[in-house]
């Protein structure tokens, strides 16, 4: 085991390579109990195949990947479901884990797809499939989420409402999370470490860091730059449980 | 009241159809019909092994479908052959070969007939003992891999990250393929197996929104398949296999109304 107990999965100088082409390469990065680390990137960079790298779904690897968990939760970014079968989400609750009938309806009713419980799996719209993979990973209490743009296709309430609940979970559980998002917002927020990626890691720390790094402004453009003056805005005044400002 | 091979023969059946209920499942979800082809199809290679070298027949058709399994697995890593060509070539040239085979075995007769398309006269009180034990075996395994095997079926990746070890769960179901079929193979003949596998499980998906009931419905299926199969068999002189998998397909036909129906009461 970990000499440090708070390393859930290590990646050093890991990569992937795919009919002679690099899809990632070199990437070293830890995630801790606790804590968000966030994967940004442009399309193509990355992202989703450093997750794969950290979950052990790619065996012939670069590097080394080193995990001291089993109890995994996973939200991949697409998901290929045969209808041949005919699935519930109370079954694909259950897909992984036994679990007990309250958590399943806990988890269900924190990502509100309570109502869902019974229907086919098929018939769901894409944010409601969505609410169903996130309630799946955390049903499980997982001590390692991997989240790969858990929110697509969610309504824009609902993202904010889900990515406080990944927050939220993240404190309950205790849990490492690795996320991959595009909202830099997010990111920027509610992030212990991010890993700007572009087939390699172009440069990670703070999100603060990660804002200032001038890779990272060529990689994001305009986007960047407002978003790093929303940071450092921040930074001005905290919010009270109520949501008031006070000035610091 | 009736004679004593058929007694064996309906006791024979209900075994298997035990056994083809969940498995076929997994054959329609996993879709591997043309993969239970080609292992029945290899099986005519290990009858004849069987006959050659005084084996065991369930034994003998076990060893040649799982070589064939494993060949195929083989296969598909070292050429660059879509599956289904992988599949038909294993499929053909290993009942080419047995069939050549039979040829030489001059000395043994056949019957043909029987092989492929299944004699419930063969039955003995051996076989009942192979069916109904290692149907038991295959069972208790596919409960022991059910977890990682339905995980992998609905989705690859989310079983591989949650440690499940699915490429594990799925050599294994390979293996139980090839055993159902040895198991089976006299009483359904094996142009027949398949049909077996995948009839009442095609049913029982039409009249299932879960997927216990899909494999409690396959079972119940394949059961009423064997019994009126049988009994039809008796009645009109006809080989056990075809009979078997015509009352299967009447079931699907009867099932078929009950997807009409839950058409309408959604509108």
């Amino acid at each position: 085991m970990s000499s440090e107990n708070s390393t859930l999965v290590k990646l050093n100088n890991a990569g992937f390579k795919q009919n002679d082409k690099w899809l990632v390469e070199g990437v070293s990065l830890t995630v801790e109990k606790g804590k968000i680390v966030t994967l940004i990137g442009p399309n193509g960079s990355g992202k989703s195949t450093t997750a794969k790298i950290a979950l052990g779904i790619y065996k012939n690897i670069e590097g080394s990947v080193e995990k001291y968990t089993n109890k995994v939760g996973y939200v991949p970014q697409k998901i290929s479901i045969d209808w041949t079968l005919p699935l519930r989400v109370y079954d694909f609750m259950l897909l992984t884990e036994n679990i007990k009938d309250e958590a399943i309806d806990e988890a269900l009713t924190l990502t509100g797809v309570i109502h869902l419980k019974n229907k086919n799996l098929g018939n769901l719209s894409g944010g409601e499939f969505q609410r169903v993979l996130i309630a799946r990973a955390i049903s499980k209490k997982p001590e390692l989420l991997v989240l790969d743009e858990p929110v697509q296709g969610v309504d824009y309430t609902g993202e904010i409402a889900l990515y406080e609940l990944i927050k939220r979970i993240s404190d309950t559980l205790n849990c490492g999370i690795l996320l991959i998002s595009h909202d830099l917002h997010t990111v920027m927020t509610a992030t212990d470490h991010v890993v700007c990626l572009n087939g390699h890691v172009c440069c990670s720390g703070s999100p603060m860091d990660v804002a200032k790094n001038n890779e990272y402004k060529t990689l994001f453009g305009e986007q960047a730059s407002q978003i790093l003056s929303v940071y450092e805005h921040k930074h001005d005044h905290v919010h009270s449980d109520k949501g008031e400002i006070k000035k610091n | 009241m009736f004679d004593d091979f058929f007694i064996r023969a309906l006791i024979a059946g209900l075994g298997i159809a035990l056994v083809t209920g969940p498995l076929g499942c997994f054959v329609v979800w996993r879709r591997l019909s043309y993969f239970g082809d080609t292992l029945a199809h290899s099986a005519l290679l290990g009858v004849t092994l069987a006959y050659s070298f005084e084996l065991n027949i369930a034994l003998s058709v076990f060893i040649i479908s799982s070589l064939i399994a494993l060949i195929l697995i083989q296969l598909q890593k070292k050429t660059n052959l879509p599956g289904d060509a992988l599949l038909g070539l294993l499929a053909h040239s290993s009942l080419a070969v047995g069939l050549v085979v039979i040829g030489f075995l001059t000395f043994i007769r056949f019957d043909i007939m029987g092989l492929l398309f299944g004699d419930i006269l063969a039955v003995t009180t051996d076989d009942l003992l192979i069916i109904w034990t290692g149907g038991a075996v295959i069972l208790l395994v596919l409960k022991l891999i059910w977890k990682p095997l339905f995980a992998s079926t609905v989705n690859y990746e989310l079983a591989e990250a949650e440690g499940l070890n699915p490429e594990r769960a799925k050599a294994i179901f390979t293996i139980l393929m090839a055993a159902v079929i040895a198991i089976s193979i006299k009483m359904v003949g094996l142009l027949l197996i398949t049909g077996m596998l995948i009839i009442p499980a095609a049913m029982a998906r039409n009249i299932s929104d879960s997927p216990q009931k899909m494999v409690l419905f396959s079972i119940i299926g394949g059961l009423l398949s064997v019994l009126l199969g049988l009994f039809s068999s008796l009645e009109f002189n006809t080989s056990s296999g075809p009979s078997i998998i015509m009352a299967s397909l009447i079931l699907f036909i009867l099932s078929l109304l009950n997807i009409k129906q839950s058409i309408k009461l959604k509108n």
